[in-house]
């Protein structure tokens, strides 16, 4: 991406403590650029799916800035589901809805948020089930479905919105192996659109082969922000290295 | 299941069934020793019974017809009188003498069990309404993060849960319906609601709380406001894993309206103990008490269990 792109999230100086003592994120700095990818990756516990969190704010933060599209979302007056409408987040549990028909999942938000009719927000749905090859099962009910398509299901009510933004939360961890695949490349076709992308993920090669930087989380802080073929060729600090030559 | 396994399981459901009839026979050869004779002949009539009304002629005259249940005198003073009689054996031109009966009418009355039990269906169907609204409430305050109203809702839970009903249904009527002028079945209905409220309250918190964070976090993530997220997204899950001990709430319900019959409330209860008092058949008036709160309960218990299979259909 082009570096002098324009900032669609801007984090400045974001501490956050856990009411257990824990300090989950120190001084943490980042801004993302439209159409930019940034991949996060680091040990658990390392404050990286907290950061994500903070950014829709379903983490709130104790003191620092946090900007998403020229919104300050940590701003006590800002209407926060107007902008967390516009981004879209894939959790590592799916969290879609049990009760609603995978259809149904993703028309839901469409017609509350969106204020869409039923037909516009099903043929919407629709496209976007299709696009994440699971638009035969639109009828069923999650429960019958494996954790690869439930996920496919949670990027596709994601994608309906028509975010600004993507963040992904280890959307592949608590996936069988033989479903990470699909998963990954359906997260690799949207980086090529040119979608904006924040994901926290374990695959290192989805970070190589995708990530426009990776960013490099330890204790909480941000240790590294670098290219791909730099991160994983040319380190500059010694525990990313460290980090890197214990999961590869 | 292996096949001796299914030939003793037979064996045992036989066995049950003795037993049960053993249980009865018992209480039949008890009743024996205390010298107590059975009338049940008469208990159909406490639920409904033929209400038989003669009717008498007013004058003295002659019959001219009969047609379409009414019966047509001619007086000696020739004034054609018609009277409304549904029976009768008088045929046209027997002569009849004032005050003498001409026939009867008859119609079926409700007696005063099935009187009692339309007021128990009735009050405790008020008080089932009024219980959710505010089960639901308070259950929606208790877990609020607001220290105002969730200090409320947990001082009504506990003060309402940790007092005898019967303690309450008195503070109710005697002085709350005192105050604003309710009537009986207002204040018996209110006092029902509110105690089983509380326990209302706490099954739809439970319920709220059983349904993970990750469904309000999805739901906040995809910009929906609180009011949304419960009535699109946790409610429905909640109530449907509540739904087993709310039928149970709403069964102990109909068995705790029992105790309004202490503030003169003619629910089942209480007309149980006049049809007791006035006949000499009290083991056969508690038995039919006893069973058509059953029969209510029961059917509560059935819709519980059909509504609870419609809803695990969508899995």
């Amino acid at each position: 991406m082009s570096e002098n792109g324009e900032a669609i999230i801007i984090a400045e100086n974001v501490n956050k403590t856990y009411p257990n003592g824990v300090k989950a994120l120190r001084d943490v700095s980042l801004s993302v650029k439209k159409g930019e990818v940034v991949v996060i990756i680091g040990a658990s516990g390392s404050g990286k799916t907290t950061f994500l969190r903070t950014i829709n704010q379903l983490e709130y933060i104790d003191s620092g800035k946090i900007t998403v599209d020229g919104v300050d979302v940590t701003d006590p007056k800002t209407n926060l589901t107007k902008i967390r409408a516009e981004i879209g987040m894939v959790f590592q549990h799916f969290n879609v809805f049990p009760h609603m028909s995978v259809l149904n999942n993703v028309i839901l938000a469409q017609t509350l948020v969106k204020k869409r009719s039923r037909k516009e927000a099903e043929d919407i749905a629709l496209e976007f089930l299709n696009k994440v090859g699971i638009a035969d099962k639109k009828d069923d009910y999650p429960g019958n479905l494996s954790g690869g398509q439930q996920q496919r299901v949670a990027i596709a009510r994601a994608l309906a919105m028509n975010p600004k933004i993507m963040l992904f939360d280890e959307a592949t961890s608590a996936l069988d192996p033989e479903m990470v695949g699909g998963i990954l490349d359906i997260m690799k076709s949207l980086a090529k659109e040119g979608i904006t992308m924040v994901v926290v993920t374990h695959e290192m090669g989805f970070a190589r082969e995708a990530a426009d930087r990776i960013v490099f989380m330890d204790h909480g802080q941000i240790i590294e922000i670098n290219t791909p073929d730099n991160v994983f060729t040319n380190a500059k600090s010694e525990r990313l290295r460290q980090f890197l030559s214990q999961i590869l | 299941m292996r096949k001796a396994d299914k030939r003793n399981k037979i064996l045992w459901n036989v066995a049950f069934v003795i037993v049960l009839i053993g249980l009865g026979f018992s209480v039949y050869k008890a009743s024996l020793r205390i010298n107590y004779s059975w009338n049940w002949r008469a208990v159909p009539s406490y639920i409904i019974y033929n209400n038989v009304t003669n009717i008498n002629s007013p004058v003295n005259g002659v019959v001219k017809g009969y047609k379409d249940g009414v019966l047509i005198i001619e007086s000696l003073a020739k004034k054609t009188i018609k009277l409304k009689v549904a029976h009768t054996k008088l045929k046209p031109g027997s002569k009849v003498t004032q005050d003498e009966p001409v026939g009867y009418n008859s119609h079926y009355q409700p007696g005063p069990l099935l009187i009692g039990l339309i007021m128990t269906l009735k009050i405790s169907f008020v008080s089932i309404i009024i219980a959710l609204v505010i089960g639901f409430i308070t259950g929606l305050m208790r877990i609020s993060s607001n220290p105002l109203l969730k200090n409320l809702a947990i001082t009504y839970i506990e003060l309402i849960r940790g007092t005898p009903l019967l303690v309450q249904i008195f503070i109710v009527y005697f002085f709350i319906g005192t105050v604003f002028n309710m009537t009986r079945f207002v204040a018996g209905a209110f006092a029902l609601a509110v105690f089983e409220g509380a326990y209302i309250a706490e099954i739809i918190r439970a319920g709220i709380q059983s349904i993970s964070k990750g469904q309000t976090e999805a739901s906040l993530a995809l910009g929906m406001n609180y009011f949304q997220i419960m009535r699109y997204i946790i409610m429905p899950q909640a109530i449907k894993r509540v739904l087993p001990a709310l039928a149970g709430q709403f069964i102990s319900l109909v068995k705790d309206s029992s105790l309004l019959s202490i503030i003169s409330i003619t629910e089942l209860t209480k007309a149980g103990r006049e049809v007791a008092s006035s006949t000499f058949s009290p083991f056969e008036v508690w038995f039919t008490v006893a069973a058509l709160y059953f029969i209510m309960t029961y059917t509560l218990s059935l819709l519980d269990r059909y509504i609870e299979r419609r809803l695990a259909r969508n899995e």
